[in-house]
């Protein structure tokens, strides 16, 4: 750890960030024109005529927005500039293609949502929260005192929808709690809390587990109990594969553990040692497990008569049949295709806006990637370095498990595509881990404090005892 | 609502989605090559301030000692009387083995705080300790200057930065 402290402060002196506040504001205007603009053309597009609540919804969505851009300004006046842009247009496209899908279903008689109202509830909420984080968490580092606390509430979480009473099982994957009429899937929780469990445990032990330890076969290994405790937590976190059936977030959590372990212990080894495990973990879950089973095989023969694809090839079609503009907003089909609106958002925004609507959307997501790694490059302590890695990993591999498996680029499995898709806790999560890296670069981005001289009666005369 | 309205529609909102996008990657773009490197004026800056606490320094002469310090000595608390030189730096105060200062005091967290150099200043930073870093009633959030002769407050215990 003495290298990162030697290449501390000093090197980066010179260097410094602009705050940057007015071309977040610039964006942010274009990222209301993204949302309200998909609004407008949805209604068009589907009605004939602009919708009638275009004011009110449009006013509202601002107001959000504009929220978010002055508690920044206020509480983390050097925060990256793009981050919150990006979520906003994100969100505000979303919005639109769930409402659009809402019309189409009114339209055909389908007796399901509307979705598009509680997913503006959802995003007031994430909207709340991300405010409430970034005013009560002036500095990450206070975080690190919870390592433990935040690695036993992850597990807490991913424990909860296995209860009796609460816990709920809907399409095959229990990972859902109802309490009352609310339900909530808490893995979206847990995914930040086990971000910040890896990360307060790796800052402390990284050296020991990259150095002590003995060679075994060409390998080093390291010592038990360093490893021990996030040996437990990454089993207890695969073991919902088996007892949730949830394939998509036992994926997302293992490589995120492999991610954190290899960026803090600077040994590519892990990734090898991770990547054949894996591979073996997943042969097995293929041989022994059903519903692992059924998804491989629509994934290789999804036009078999046998497989069991009809929601992937209707996606498929879909953006087919969008090509490379699309239909338009409201002029395609998306309603065909099940869950349009959560897990295979993906495949209407293909279907209506083409390969150049969900090229832009793939670009957003590798930006908000990309700040996440940059902050973390840019961040002056390991444990904020840590968390920003992290945080951008789960958010690229989430996109990638989720935008992959809705292309046939991999095996589908079940998680929300960020900001895009219907479902509130995963939208107020997103938005939480938004606000994290915001204050994480905030703190990374602020030029270091004039190093003024305290001021010398203080200090000489205060003498607490 | 006719064909070439929709597809005006369909390729204005195609047009400002991209829009956006490349603003965006236009401000990541100006971000990465548009921050400022620190020039001459912040330099100046700083020597000006330097200069004038220099001087400040002299016309209450007497009250300070002059020069560059040399080691930290814990003043107060249960180390009381142990000196570290400050040719090892960067020096870490905790309670930890790899500490360079190692305190036996319960309100010290492991590793607490980090006294190193900058071009030719002192500071100390926290580094994220349970109890803080004082300086006199201050807790620090920054990695803040040290002079000769300032005191440093962490847990029960007292380190003076010495000639």
């Amino acid at each position: 750890m003495s290298a990162t402290y030697a290449s501390g402060p000093a090197p980066e002196r010179s260097f410094v960030h602009r705050r940057r506040r007015g071309a977040e504001l610039f964006l942010l205007l274009l990222a209301l024109v993204v949302g309200i603009g998909a609004y407008a053309a949805v209604g068009l597009g589907v009605q004939g005529r602009v919708p009638a609540d275009i004011v009110e919804y449009g006013g509202w969505l601002a107001g959000l927005c504009l929220a978010c851009h002055v508690v920044v300004r206020l509480t983390a006046p050097y925060a990256d500039p793009v981050l919150l842009p990006i979520v906003s247009a994100l969100n505000g496209l979303g919005l639109a293609v769930i409402h659009r899908i809402d019309l189409g279903y009114a339209k055909s008689h389908v007796n399901i949502g509307p979705f598009a109202q509680n997913q503006l509830i959802w995003m007031t909420l994430g909207v709340l929260i991300f405010i409430g984080v970034l005013v009560g968490l002036r500095d990450h580092r206070r975080l690190q005192a919870f390592t433990y606390t935040s690695g036993l509430a992850g597990i807490v979480l991913l424990l909860l929808p296995l209860l009796p009473v609460v816990g709920t099982d809907i399409n095959g994957a229990r990972i859902w709690i109802h309490v009352g009429s609310l339900s909530f899937q808490p893995g979206e929780v847990a995914k930040v809390m086990l971000v910040l469990f890896f990360a307060g445990y790796l800052v402390l032990h990284r050296d020991a587990l990259a150095l002590a330890g003995r060679r075994f076969a060409g390998v080093d290994l390291p010592r038990g109990r360093d490893l021990g405790p996030i040996l437990l937590m990454w089993l207890v976190s695969l073991a919902i594969l088996v007892f949730q059936g949830d394939l998509g977030s036992s994926l997302l959590f293992f490589g995120l553990f492999l991610v954190m372990l290899y960026v803090a212990t600077e040994r590519p080894g892990w990734l090898v040692v991770g990547a054949a495990m894996f591979l073996a973990g997943a042969y097995c879950a293929y041989l022994f497990v059903g519903h692992v089973q059924v998804r491989v095989d629509a994934w290789l023969h999804p036009f078999a008569a046998s497989s069991n694809a009809y929601q992937l090839v209707q996606g498929l079609y879909g953006m087919a049949w969008g090509g490379l503009v699309g239909r338009g907003l409201g002029q395609g089909d998306p309603t065909i295709t099940p869950l349009g609106f959560s897990d295979f958002i993906m495949a209407s925004v293909g279907e209506e806006l083409g390969l150049t609507g969900v090229m832009a959307v793939l670009l957003l997501y590798g930006m908000i990637t990309e700040r996440a790694l940059r902050t973390a490059l840019v961040c002056r302590d390991a444990f904020g370095k840590l968390v920003a890695v992290g945080l951008g990993v789960v958010f690229a591999l989430q996109v990638f498990v989720v935008v992959g498996g809705v292309t046939r680029l991999i095996p589908l499995t079940g998680l929300t595509t960020p900001f895009l898709s219907y479902g509130g806790s995963s939208l107020v999560a997103n938005w939480a881990i938004i606000a994290l890296l915001l204050r994480i670069s905030d703190q990374a981005r602020r030029p270091l404090p004039e190093l003024a001289a305290p001021e010398d009666d203080a200090t000489t005369v205060v003498q607490l005892r | 609502m006719s064909e070439l309205t929709l597809m005006l529609i369909r390729f204005a909102y195609l047009a400002i989605l991209w829009i956006f996008v490349l603003s965006a990657v236009s401000v990541v773009r100006s971000d990465m090559f548009g921050a400022r490197v620190d020039s001459t004026p912040r330099a100046e800056r700083k020597a000006d301030k330097q200069a004038r606490r220099e001087a400040q320094s002299r016309s209450r002469s007497g009250r300070r000692p002059r020069g560059e310090p040399t080691y930290v000595a814990v003043v107060d608390g249960s180390n009381a009387g142990e000196t570290v030189s400050l040719d090892e730096a960067p020096i870490l105060v905790g309670r930890g083995a790899d500490a360079a200062i190692r305190l036996d005091d319960d309100y010290v967290s492991t590793r607490h705080a980090r006294i190193a150099r900058s071009g030719e200043q002192w500071f100390i930073e926290d580094l994220g300790s349970t109890n803080g870093t004082y300086i006199g009633s201050h807790r620090l959030t920054q990695p803040t200057i040290l002079q000769l002769g300032s005191t440093v407050r962490i847990g029960k215990t007292t380190l003076e930065l010495r000639k």
